[in-house]
């Protein structure tokens, strides 16, 4: 226990050491210094190529394209298996011998954690600025195709997990992409063993970065605005803000201390819920715009008016929104999925389906029409600014709410880094291997990048990180185009089970046809 | 086919009061009798990844426990008195699932113990017991 302290007050110094270093104006040496293998990465992922004046990126191409690849593929599985999916949260098909295992509900409710955050609140709002009302039927359309992109990745991740013989489970990309890419041909081994590392190594790089600095650096940001902004007695003090965080987040990831954790994760859901009930609150009270609204979202979709680009324009807005907000092809969210227990791995993957249904379609919608029906949007906002922007639609018309608002900034960023730390171990374990040291060096950078992130105005590094996450879609996808028939394989016969009721029910359940 | 007899059982003092009771019972009209515990636990509840990760292995660790502490020593206990005992360890609300469970082995009656908990908790999360007498539908013996 002695050593823990020790090790807890070592930690704690380096971490105000590399905060005092921020504050000494070290930052924006890191920023010159990293600036242009940060841009010239983030300028490769992000390269993109002209598309009726707007500029395209392809990662958002190719995510698009094989969510709708996926749809068709899978004959419209974000549908037909939808109802299906809420079987199985529900617990229809669970064997009660079976309980006290990772449910679907658990496995989904991890998920989303890592996922529900930032994006629905900030990034939607820039959105709409940016696209007009418009941009939420696209965001919509994306989430819609992004369930097929989480069916495969989770039916995968579950697919090819690692199970060790002390009971625990590990699964994700770095999995599928090797055990799966191997046992298809001899040829695609080497293929899949390069597709696994790279993913590993972006997947480190969008831990630290938008899993980790880009959600303590916007925390902060809003909570500095609701403590009077540049007057605020925190203005200077983001490093302050930082060890704090980064002193909790190490206390759930080092010190294993399940309260904290527990804690959270029972907050996170009780905030989503207020936060959703609050948009319902806004919209039901502003319900004679709501028609307007919809006509607005229709009208703008398909002949925006003064919107840079028009239809692609507004589309791009949209599509960009929902993939940075779900994650969907990124591969994520398989690292989660792939704890539960299950013997038919295309069961997660239809529940997998309600990430971005949850995510997208129904978090991000309720925002979108919040920030139209309240009239608060602006077009020439600063994207940096889209949590301000959604506190302030809110403010319109609950006052109070912006401080609600910062706490649940706050709880969905601590919630996301959460996962983030997991998915970026799980990574890093992939490539150094699973020892108490490789363990505690990457736990220990985690927190340094939770300081930075808050006390530095690095933002070339935090577009690096952003880039990061995206960078993930490129060898997960790849990967997964040569793994659909196998998916292909065990979605059919499951599906055949499942529509002859030969899928056993238990409990209450069993009486309901 | 053979009567049977539903104890549910804790680590309490009310629990082994009750399956003395049942014990009683079971040796007196023949009946074979389930010793049943509950871990507390519920598939909606929320967990961080690394909790996910391990739980297999916990859940292991959680039956291991009960058979070890509550269960073997219950059931060997009965078996050297002379009665057709057997165990029984399943997660979940503890009421729902000695219930659903009294339905699933075709039990004719539960017999549960009362934990001693002040009026207060229990009228703001109600107890084993009473939820019990509330959901079976089957007859319920409370022991005090």
């Amino acid at each position: 226990m002695s050593k823990m302290i020790k090790s807890g007050l070592v930690l704690l110094g380096l971490m105000v050491s590399a905060s005092a270093l921020a504050a000494e104006g070290i930052d924006t040496q890191i920023n010159e210094a990293v600036k242009p293998y940060a841009d010239a990465v983030a300028g490769f992922i992000f390269s993109s190529f002209p598309l009726a004046g707007v500029q395209f990126p392809f990662v958002l191409v190719w995510l698009i394209a094989g969510a709708t690849i996926f749809t068709f593929y899978f004959r419209f599985i974000n549908l037909r298996a939808f109802r299906h999916g809420f079987q199985l949260v529900r617990g229809d098909y669970s064997d009660p011998t079976a309980a006290g295992e990772v449910t679907h509900f658990q496995a989904l409710a991890t998920a989303l954690s890592g996922t529900v955050g930032l994006g629905n609140i900030a990034g939607v709002a820039v959105a709409v600025s940016l696209g007009g009302p418009g941009a939420t039927f696209w965001m919509i359309l994306a989430g819609f195709l992004g369930m097929s992109s989480k069916f495969v990745e989770c039916t995968l991740g579950v697919k090819y997990r690692n199970e060790y013989t002390d009971g625990t489970v590990s699964g994700g990309p770095m999995y599928y992409l090797s055990k799966g890419l191997a046992e298809r041909s001899d040829k695609l081994k080497m293929l899949g063993k390069v597709l696994a590392v790279l993913f590993a190594i972006f997947c480190i790089g969008g831990s630290f970065g938008g899993g980790n600095m880009f959600q303590a650096n916007q925390s902060f940001k809003q909570v500095l605005s609701v403590t009077g902004g540049d007057a605020s007695w925190l203005a200077d003090k983001g490093w302050l803000f930082g060890v704090v965080v980064a002193t909790f987040v190490g206390l759930v990831i080092i010190g294993g201390i399940r309260g904290i954790a527990r804690v959270t994760s029972k907050i996170v859901p009780f905030m989503a819920v207020v936060y959703v009930s609050a948009g319902l609150v806004i919209i039901f009270t502003n319900i004679s715009a709501v028609p307007a609204a919809f006509a607005a979202i229709i009208n703008g979709a398909f002949s925006p008016e003064g919107i840079a680009g028009g239809v692609v324009g507004v589309l791009f807005q949209g599509f960009k929104r929902a993939a940075f907000s779900n994650e969907a092809g990124v591969g994520s969210a398989a690292i989660a999925h792939a704890a539960v227990r299950t013997n038919r791995p295309v069961t997660e993957g239809i529940v997998a389906l309600y990430e971005p249904f949850v995510d997208t379609v129904v978090v991000c919608t309720i925002t979108a029409l919040v920030i139209i029906v309240t009239g608060t949007w602006d077009p020439s906002v600063d994207p940096s600014q889209g949590v301000a922007l959604t506190s302030a639609a809110f403010e319109s018309t609950l006052s109070w709410f912006p401080w609600v608002l910062t706490v649940a900034v706050v709880l969905f960023a601590f919630s996301t880094m959460i996962s983030w730390s997991y998915y970026g171990l799980k990574a890093w374990t992939y490539l150094f291997g699973e020892s108490m040291i490789t363990d505690i060096v990457y736990k220990v950078l985690f927190l340094l990048f939770v300081v930075a992130g808050s006390s530095m105005q690095l933002g070339s590094v935090i577009d690096f990180s952003d880039a990061m996450i995206f960078a993930m879609a490129f060898p997960n996808m790849l990967g997964i185009y040569f793994l659909l028939p196998v998916v292909k394989r065990e979605l059919n016969e499951y599906w055949a089970d499942y529509q002859a009721g030969r899928l056993q029910k238990f409990g209450k359940a069993a009486n309901r046809s | 086919m053979a009567q049977v007899l539903l104890v549910g059982t804790d680590c309490s003092d009310c629990g082994s009061r009750a399956v003395e009771y049942a014990a009683r019972w079971a040796k007196a009209d023949g009946l074979h009798l389930y010793v049943v515990h509950v871990i507390e636990w519920s598939p909606f509840s929320f967990s961080t990844p690394q909790e996910n990760e391990e739980r297999h292995m916990r859940r292991e660790e959680e039956l291991d426990r009960a058979h070890e502490r509550i269960i073997d020593p219950a059931v060997k206990k009965l078996r050297s008195e002379g009665v057709d005992a057997e165990g029984v360890i399943r997660h979940g609300q503890p009421a729902e699932t000695i219930s659903a469970l009294a339905t699933e082995l075709s039990a004719s009656n539960i017999i549960i113990g009362r934990t001693g908990q002040s009026v207060i908790k229990t009228k703001l999360f109600g107890s084993a017991a009473s939820t019990l007498v509330q959901i079976s539908s089957m007859p319920v013996t409370v022991v005090p």
